[in-house]
């Protein structure tokens, strides 16, 4: 399992790469995709989206399930990895290069995980 | 036996001590007195088979059937070849309704998936459903999955059948999408209007070929209005006609649906129909329903699989996109059957069968003053004026055991709606114009 040094990380499993004090890239980490396992569809929110911290705003399916994914910061969508809608596998292949959208005009943030408390966490889980 | 009691003396008294009662009576205290039933059910004796079959049948002679119909307007009759019959009694499939576990059976998972096949066959589409209710729920399911938060407005042609009008109001309503009622000029949905009104903000264009009084649409046309739009385009088509006519495919629609009654189901009062749904790959995340699709287990040997169940009501049921999916088993398997037993061919020469009919019906009436005023093409049904009030046309013709056309209603009083079926001989139709020359 890879944590980066670089970014920021939730307990619902997703990271964040801040550009700026109020803009961010989101995406899921390697533990999660590695968790799901292959992942075969991804639901991105819309350009112009509003965001609200802790509430869903993406979904990825694997071949069973889907499951949602939570948006750590208020703000809105600027930009997104479209990419990722026609090879979700992305996400599997390389989890920190496949961010799902770019949040700006950021007003509020969850509590963050530093990649040494993800880890711990991370191993607290898979206990 | 205990799990089919369902509460037990100890769990009744557990419950009303729960919410701080002693007896059941405390529990209905609020109904008034004369609304209980004091005494049981005030049954009948039990009766013999002799007696019940004799009571049944008394009941059923009081239904008029017609043993000749001239009347469509969304159930129509036609022929069902024995075999439909005799594969849907075999007690094996007659399952319960909706088959929910996906290993419950492969012989009813396949069933299904060559149902779906020849749905997609029929319409030109790239996937279809297990099946939904009845054709006015498909139509709306249909409306419902074109929707997503920056499109919210469905245009809906007024040449619709009236209930399916009604249910895409209801489900309309209900998701708070904006319905506007494309007009109709001539008999057909008025293209001029709709290119006026459809904007960026319209999620999908829903029109019926052929239409509810039997015309033919511009359908590649109106296709291309929704299209450059940026709007999904829906048709509603009876299943009968693609034997003749282009596929919903071949007009450039995003989503075919219709009433699968014509297609091995007989008339029975109004149901259990069937609605089928089919469209292209992009939306198959968006189809709600059962998909049962073909794999290969372990040791390379095909099975059948209920497949994209991860949106469905039973996994995530606040994000589902649709809470009445379930499908229409035994139905699907009498289409699926029919649909073998009709081969390309034999759907093709009912559907030629249909509409020659219809015209020749439609011919012998203009020449004895009934103006057809569907003004392009028909199928097999078409709209006629009445010189003489329609309800003596209908008597005369009940009269002489014929089921006449639908007295249409509101603006269209007085306009009588024809349908012709492989069903209908040259003969029958002979009768009604010479009963009608009399009247």
């Amino acid at each position: 399992m890879k944590v980066l040094e670089n970014l920021v990380y939730t307990k619902t499993h997703e990271w964040v790469r801040f550009e700026d004090e109020t803009t961010a890239l989101v995406g899921l980490t390697d533990y999660a995709q590695q968790t799901l396992g292959q992942l075969v569809f991804v639901n991105l929110p819309q350009e112009g989206d509003e965001t609200v911290t802790g509430e869903s705003f993406a979904d990825v399916e694997s071949v069973k399930a889907v499951s949602d994914v939570y948006c750590p910061v208020t703000g809105v969508v600027s930009e997104i990895n479209e990419e990722l809608l026609d090879a979700p596998e992305k996400i599997n292949d390389t989890p920190y290069e496949a961010w799902f959208a770019k949040i700006t005009d950021i007003t509020e943030k969850e509590e963050f995980l530093s990649p040494e408390e993800y880890e711990e966490f991370v191993k607290k889980e898979m206990e | 036996m205990g799990s089919f009691v369902p509460a037990t003396d100890r769990d009744k008294k557990e419950m009303l001590s729960a919410i701080g009662i002693d007896s059941i009576e405390d529990l209905f205290g609020q109904l008034p007195q004369d609304v209980k039933l004091m005494d049981g059910l005030n049954l009948p004796s039990g009766m013999s088979e002799m007696e019940v079959c004799r009571k049944m049948e008394g009941i059923a002679a009081k239904n008029t059937v017609f043993p000749v119909i001239f009347r469509g307007a969304g159930a129509y009759r036609h022929y069902i070849p024995a075999v439909v019959k005799s594969v849907l009694s075999k007690e094996t499939l007659y399952t319960a309704y909706t088959p929910y576990q996906a290993e419950i059976s492969q012989g009813i998972l396949q069933s299904i998936f060559e149902y779906q096949t020849m749905i997609c066959e029929l319409t030109g589409m790239d996937t279809a459903n297990a099946s939904v209710y009845d054709g006015a729920a498909a139509a709306a399911e249909a409306v419902a999955m074109c929707r997503d938060r920056k499109k919210t407005k469905a245009f809906v042609s007024a040449a619709v059948h009236p209930q399916v009008m009604e249910t895409i109001k209801t489900y309309c309503f209900g998701n708070g999408m904006e319905l506007t009622v494309i007009p109709e000029k001539d008999g057909i949905t008025d293209l001029n209007f709709l290119k006026e009104h459809i904007d960026g903000q319209t999620a999908c264009v829903y029109i019926q070929n052929p239409n509810y009084y039997g015309s033919l649409e511009l359908a590649r046309e109106i296709g291309s209005i929704a299209k450059a739009a940026d709007a999904k385009y829906i048709m509603g088509v009876n299943p009968i006609s693609l034997g003749v006519i282009k596929t919903p495919e071949e007009y450039g629609a995003d989503i075919a649906v219709g009433e699968g009654q014509p297609l091995g189901l007989p008339l029975a009062f109004g149901g259990p129909y069937i609605g089928f749904m089919a469209c292209t790959k992009e939306l198959i995340r968006k189809l709600p329903g059962r998909i049962v699709g073909e794999t290969v287990d372990f040791n390379g040997k095909t099975g059948y699989v209920l497949t994209l169940q991860a949106r469905e009501q039973h996994i995530r049921r606040e994000k589902a996109l649709s809470n009445i999916c379930s499908n229409q088993a035994l139905c699907a398997l009498a289409v699926g059957v029919y649909l073998s037993a009709m081969g390309a061919e034999g759907l093709k020469q009912t559907a030629i069968q249909c509409m020659s009919k219809a015209h020749y019906m439609a011919n012998q009436l203009e020449a004895i003053g009934y103006p057809v005023i569907n003004h392009g093409e028909f199928f097999h049904e078409f709209v006629t004026i009445s010189k003489v009030p329609v309800e003596k046309v209908m008597s005369a013709l009940e009269e002489a055991g014929i089921l006449g056309g639908y007295p249409l209603t509101g603006e269209r009083a007085g306009q009588i709606l024809w349908c012709c079926t492989e069903m209908n001989a040259k003969d029958d139709i002979d009768r009604v114009i010479g009963i009608l020359r009399e009247v």
